[in-house]
């Protein structure tokens, strides 16, 4: 793509994420029902859930880009790899911020050791890591193969963690979507939120994309302009 | 096969000339028992129920302890680079690496337990071949990727500051597993609830194994 090409598109995504977010800011803070026994505390789902799934999706871009990386080499999946982690810690931060906020009235407490948290944590810790790896490597080349390999370690270790601690007792609420525990009038807001989540993290990533392809390129010119000298 | 063998076989020899982990290994894992005796000084009636998870600790910490050196002894003298010249691929090396640093681990393990047996005031007798299969699969597990770390943190900046912090969330699988069946067999003695614990520790085992021995050469190339 040329550079003005990119330039439409991130001017395009830019209007298109504002009005995504103004209308599901709306859409979750005045257009949803109040909820009956929670009330009002009830609308912090529609950015606890929205951001999870958003995280997830971040995690898993990771893995496929470190694992294209690791077959062929290219340094830009090794970009994605990298951008899509940051912002999976990213999104994982707002659950783990917004989880215990809501907990802390409904459940009395402000954390539990229940799988799904427990999980959620440990794969925000695990990419934590890896960022810690690509921060102690100095040679670009390996640092880029290490950190795919360790993507793709981190990814496939999260069901094997989910699987484990599954058999103590969990008192998070299960998938609202899945057993149409949601209350149709519900879903508007749900959805918007998920939707302009999604694009978040599409300009996002393109944005932290190029400035790290940027970066190697820069780093490729300064280290041709130090061999000529 | 016999390459594998032989990659053992160096790295037990080096260790018994020099003895220089294995000991660091056993000390460290003996003041962890120490430790958590204080730690947990005011239960004295509950004190078996905490033990697995004391016991997996202190294996864990120990663990650790021979994994950080598994790597820097060649690196400190220049061995690895020889150890990349070998005429084997990269995987013998990596599953040689990962048998001699297991053989370690059991050897520090049953220390540990007999240490652990006098310290927590504990009797076993008929419990002894089941808590062997659980620590032999456990640390075949925590050896599979903790080998692979082991190698990655070495080439860094932070190496023995890097390791714990990437192999204990990785690990995590295996750590929950081998305390509730050692927690099992201790507590409860249904040895037929162990299947599920011993089933998620060979699959986790199996499935890092294979990653590992995959994608080793991509760790060590220089």
């Amino acid at each position: 793509m040329s550079g003005k090409a990119q330039y439409r598109l991130d001017i395009l995504l830019g209007i298109l994420l504002f009005a995504g977010m103004s209308f599901a800011l709306y859409m979750a803070l005045i257009g949803a029902p109040t909820e009956r026994t929670m009330g009002d505390l009830q609308r912090i789902f529609y950015f606890h859930v929205p951001a999870a799934i958003t995280g997830l999706a971040a995690f898993a871009t990771n893995f496929v880009s470190s694992l294209v990386f690791l077959l062929r080499k290219n340094r830009r999946w090794d970009a994605l790899a990298l951008a899509s982690a940051e912002l999976g810690i990213l999104f994982f931060c707002m659950v783990l911020v917004t989880g215990p906020i809501w907990a802390k009235p409904v459940w009395f407490v402000w954390w539990t050791w229940s799988p799904r948290l427990t999980a959620s944590f440990i794969l925000c810790l695990l990419y934590v890591a890896y960022m810690l790896i690509r921060k102690s490597y100095e040679d670009p080349e390996r640092k880029a193969s290490v950190s795919a390999v360790f993507g793709v370690i981190a990814f496939v270790d999260a069901p094997l963690v989910w699987f484990s601690i599954r058999w103590w007792r969990d008192i998070h609420p299960s998938p609202m979507l899945e057993t149409g525990g949601l209350d149709p009038s519900m879903r508007p807001a749900f959805y918007a939120c998920l939707g302009a989540f999604l694009i978040l993290f599409l300009y996002l990533l393109r944005r932290r994309f190029c400035l790290e392809t940027m970066r190697n390129k820069v780093d490729g010119l300064l280290l041709r302009l130090d061999e000529m000298r | 096969m016999h390459k594998i063998w032989a990659i053992f076989r160096k790295d037990l020899l080096i260790e018994f000339r020099t003895k220089d982990s294995l000991t660091a290994m056993l000390f460290f894992g003996i003041v962890v028992l120490v430790v958590f005796n204080f730690a947990l000084g005011s239960l004295h009636q509950a004190v078996r129920s905490a033990v697995p998870g004391v016991l997996w600790v202190a294996f864990a910490f120990s663990g650790t302890l021979g994994l950080n050196r598994l790597f820097a002894v060649e690196k400190e003298n220049g061995c690895l680079q020889g150890l990349l010249m070998i005429p084997a691929d990269r995987g013998a090396v990596y599953l040689g690496k990962m048998l001699a640093s297991c053989f370690f681990m059991l050897i520090a393990e049953a220390v540990l337990f007999i240490a652990a047996l006098v310290l927590f005031n504990l009797t076993v007798r008929n419990e002894i071949p089941w808590l062997m299969l659980v620590f032999v699969v456990g640390t075949l597990g925590f050896t599979a990727v903790g080998t692979l770390l082991s190698a990655i943190a070495v080439n860094t900046r932070l190496r023995e500051v890097l390791l714990p912090l990437m192999l204990f969330p990785v690990i995590l699988p295996i750590l929950i597993n081998a305390v509730e069946a050692t927690d099992i067999i201790l507590n409860s003695a249904d040895y037929g609830a162990l299947k599920l614990p011993l089933t998620v520790m060979s699959a986790f085992t199996i499935i890092f194994a294979t990653i590992s021995y995959l994608l080793f050469e991509r760790v060590l190339e220089e």
